[in-house]
């Protein structure tokens, strides 16, 4: 599945300082029955953001007018639980490209770069540094610089570097992805193929 | 050949790579794919959208589980959006040539319980499925483990996906369970222990004579919840208990073909001396019968405890209280007594005759409680068959229980079997996150002879006192 290439990005960011946000939480198992994959975004963190009759709750940050942005900032251990690829796709159709973490599940974490978010995991201080930037101010911008692997608060410098794997990152500069990688090693596949013993 | 010692993990993972990336992932290749109607649509029309085709029909398999019913499985499937995905499941196997074992066939049933029971998960292979709790092959010696969709296009088109090797944990437990100790204890107790994100970037493997005494059905329940520990996946070496449990079973090899495998298996173990990333001791018998009290499955304890205070638990203490608030519990309270309303057995955790076993031993002779609601749901038609020749189902309806359909249910209720909002509910299930129920439910998980104490009693009850 294509999607955009992903160089630098310069955005405002939505903080939500909880911690474990499991997949259940991002889209609820009730809305996975959908056949195609656009549309989850209307249905992301539902349950945290819509009451039982689905009006807002007011009270949660995707309501909240102040914060945008296409920079989702979690607590520790995002994206635990369910191995469900919509969690990432309802994150990316509600138009985030990245999501900063001190920590991230692994599955989650494949999901998000196979399908184009760069999941930038920071130490629990520079998270703890971001949320205070943004909640002071929520105009605060981040840049996620990939070709540089870094993360930097721009209103006060404060800058990190970011670990991601070369072959990985050089797919999110150019937009390729692992299918177009294993559809041009078919040949070394079936030879392995013949070898197995089941 | 190195003569470096290895590991159970490394042996297997090591011969299926088909090739290592610079600074990059393994490309790795896989035996076995488990598909389900919920994570595979869209796989199927990344194909489509591609042109290209299914390289291995022969290694897929489809069951449907995730949003089937577990009542009147033979009238058409009511909500139109399952329904749909029913039918693209059946679709899409048919049209590439995958074995399907969709709603009605004498072989469906939860994907992790179908794969074992019918001998298409064997020792020493690469299993995945759109599913986080693939975990559960690795009971076998399999590494087994959750994929997303896009991973699911890739075994389609090449049976082979992209992926970094994890690290290596070994978790040992030693000594002898007490009384109403099951594997769910286990599991739940080393969830506790490493929290809820205390395994996430290993691989695990389970060692240590709980582990090697432990039944198949057991193994796989605690390999099932190793995801719930942020591990990847969980495995056990292979031995005299997983041959006799795969021997004869319809899939598994046989004749020449079970001797040839039968050698390969017993090379599957870790060599002495062999080094892990982190390795954790626990001794079998400081684990009670376990519950858990907040909204992740790091988040149990003894059920004879109180619930810790925040500054007890790993973690800050503002996600601590928004979880008990979810739960509408409190700091030192006793779970003991806490009323229910709903009681789940079932789903890949637990969800096989052994479990039905466990519970009935508790139901017999007793009543359900009028309070409470009981799903008694098997992992498939098989396990069924079992509860029905062992005369379990005889002791269920006595008490007043009602089996149902096999399937998923209220493990994720993606289908109607879901826990009202604000409804306690003793689940074998493997999550109790927020909503994972039903919008507003409230999970307790437990294994099949708590949930059955709760059942007879309509509060949390201590199993030993009813054993």
């Amino acid at each position: 599945m294509a999607y955009d290439k992903f160089t630098v990005l310069t955005s405002t960011a939505v903080p939500l300082p909880i911690e474990n946000v499991d997949t259940d939480q991002i889209i609820p198992a009730r809305f996975l029955k959908a056949t195609k994959r656009e549309g989850f975004g209307d249905n992301l963190f539902r349950d945290w953001r819509y009451n039982g009759d689905d009006s807002p709750k007011q009270d949660f940050v995707l309501n909240n007018p102040i914060y945008s942005g296409k920079i989702l900032v979690g607590g520790h251990n995002f994206g635990s639980g369910s191995s469900r690829e919509h969690a990432a796709w309802a994150i990316y159709d509600y138009g985030f490209r990245c999501v900063v973490s001190s920590f991230f599940a692994d599955i989650f974490k494949g999901n998000s770069l196979n399908i184009g978010i760069l999941p930038v995991q920071v130490s629990p201080e520079f998270l703890d540094k971001i949320f205070l930037a943004i909640e002071a101010d929520p105009n605060t911008e981040l840049e996620i610089n990939l070709p540089e692997q870094t993360i930097t608060i721009l209103a006060t410098g404060e800058q990190q570097s970011f670990d991601i794997n070369g072959y990985k990152k050089h797919n999110m500069i150019n937009g390729f992805d692992d299918i177009d990688y294993l559809q041009a090693m078919k040949g070394e596949i079936k030879e392995f193929e013949a070898e197995r013993i089941y | 050949m190195s003569n470096q010692a290895s590991t159970l993990f490394d042996k297997v993972w090591d011969a299926h790579v088909v090739r290592k990336i610079e600074d990059g992932p393994d490309v790795f290749f896989i035996d076995r794919h488990f598909i389900h109607e919920v994570t595979s649509p869209v796989a199927f029309l990344g194909l489509e959208s591609r042109n290209i085709g299914v390289m291995y029909a022969e290694r897929t398999f489809a069951t449907a589980d995730h949003n089937t019913p577990t009542i009147n499985q033979h009238l058409p499937v009511q909500d139109p959006l399952s329904a749909n995905q029913l039918k693209a499941l059946e679709t899409n196997s048919a049209k590439y040539g995958i074995s399907h074992w969709g709603l009605g066939h004498a072989r469906n049933g939860i994907v992790h319980v179908v794969g074992p029971e019918n001998g298409i998960t064997l020792p020493g292979m690469t299993i995945v499925c759109g599913d986080s709790h693939t975990s559960t092959h690795g009971a076998f010696g399999a590494i087994a483990f959750g994929i997303g969709t896009s991973e699911v296009e890739m075994v389609l088109s090449s049976q082979c996906i992209m992926q970094p090797k994890p690290k290596k944990m070994r978790v040992n437990v030693n000594g002898k369970l007490g009384k109403g100790v099951t594997p769910k204890d286990v599991t739940l107790y080393i969830i506790s222990k490493l929290t809820t994100a205390g395994a996430t970037g290993y691989f695990v493997e389970y060692a240590g004579d709980v582990f090697e005494n432990m039944s198949m059905e057991g193994r796989m329940t605690v390999c099932n919840m190793s995801i719930e520990m942020g591990a990847r996946g969980g495995m056990i070496a292979p031995d005299e208990t997983t041959f006799a449990y795969i021997n004869g079973r319809e899939q598994a090899p046989k004749g020449e073909k079970w001797d040839k495998a039968l050698a390969y298996w017993k090379t599957l173990k870790t060599d002495e001396g062999a080094v892990f990333d982190k390795e954790y001791n626990f001794d079998a018998a400081d684990i009670e019968p376990m519950i858990t009290y907040g909204t992740n499955p790091g988040m149990g304890q003894g059920i004879s405890k109180a619930i810790p205070f925040s500054d007890q638990v790993e973690g800050g203490k503002a996600t601590y209280d928004k979880s008990l608030n979810y739960m509408g519990f409190h700091e030192n309270e006793s779970m003991l007594g806490k009323k229910i309303d709903y009681v789940f057995i079932g789903s890949c955790t637990n969800g096989r005759i052994e479990d039905f076993r466990a519970f009935a031993s508790i139901v017999k002779g007793r009543k359900k409680a009028d309070n409470v609601t009981a799903w008694v749901v098997p992992g498939s038609h098989i396990v069924e068959a079992q509860i029905k020749e062992e005369g379990i189902l005889d002791i269920l309806t006595e008490a007043g229980f009602e089996l149902r359909q096999p399937g998923c249910s209220a493990c994720l209720a993606m289908n109607d079997d879901k826990i009202p909002a604000g409804k306690y509910a003793v689940s074998t299930s493997n999550r109790n996150f927020e909503g994972r129920q039903g919008p507003g439910a409230r999970t307790l998980l437990a294994s099949p002879l708590v949930a059955a104490a709760a059942a007879v009693t309509g509060v949390v009850t201590d199993p030993r006192d009813l054993l």
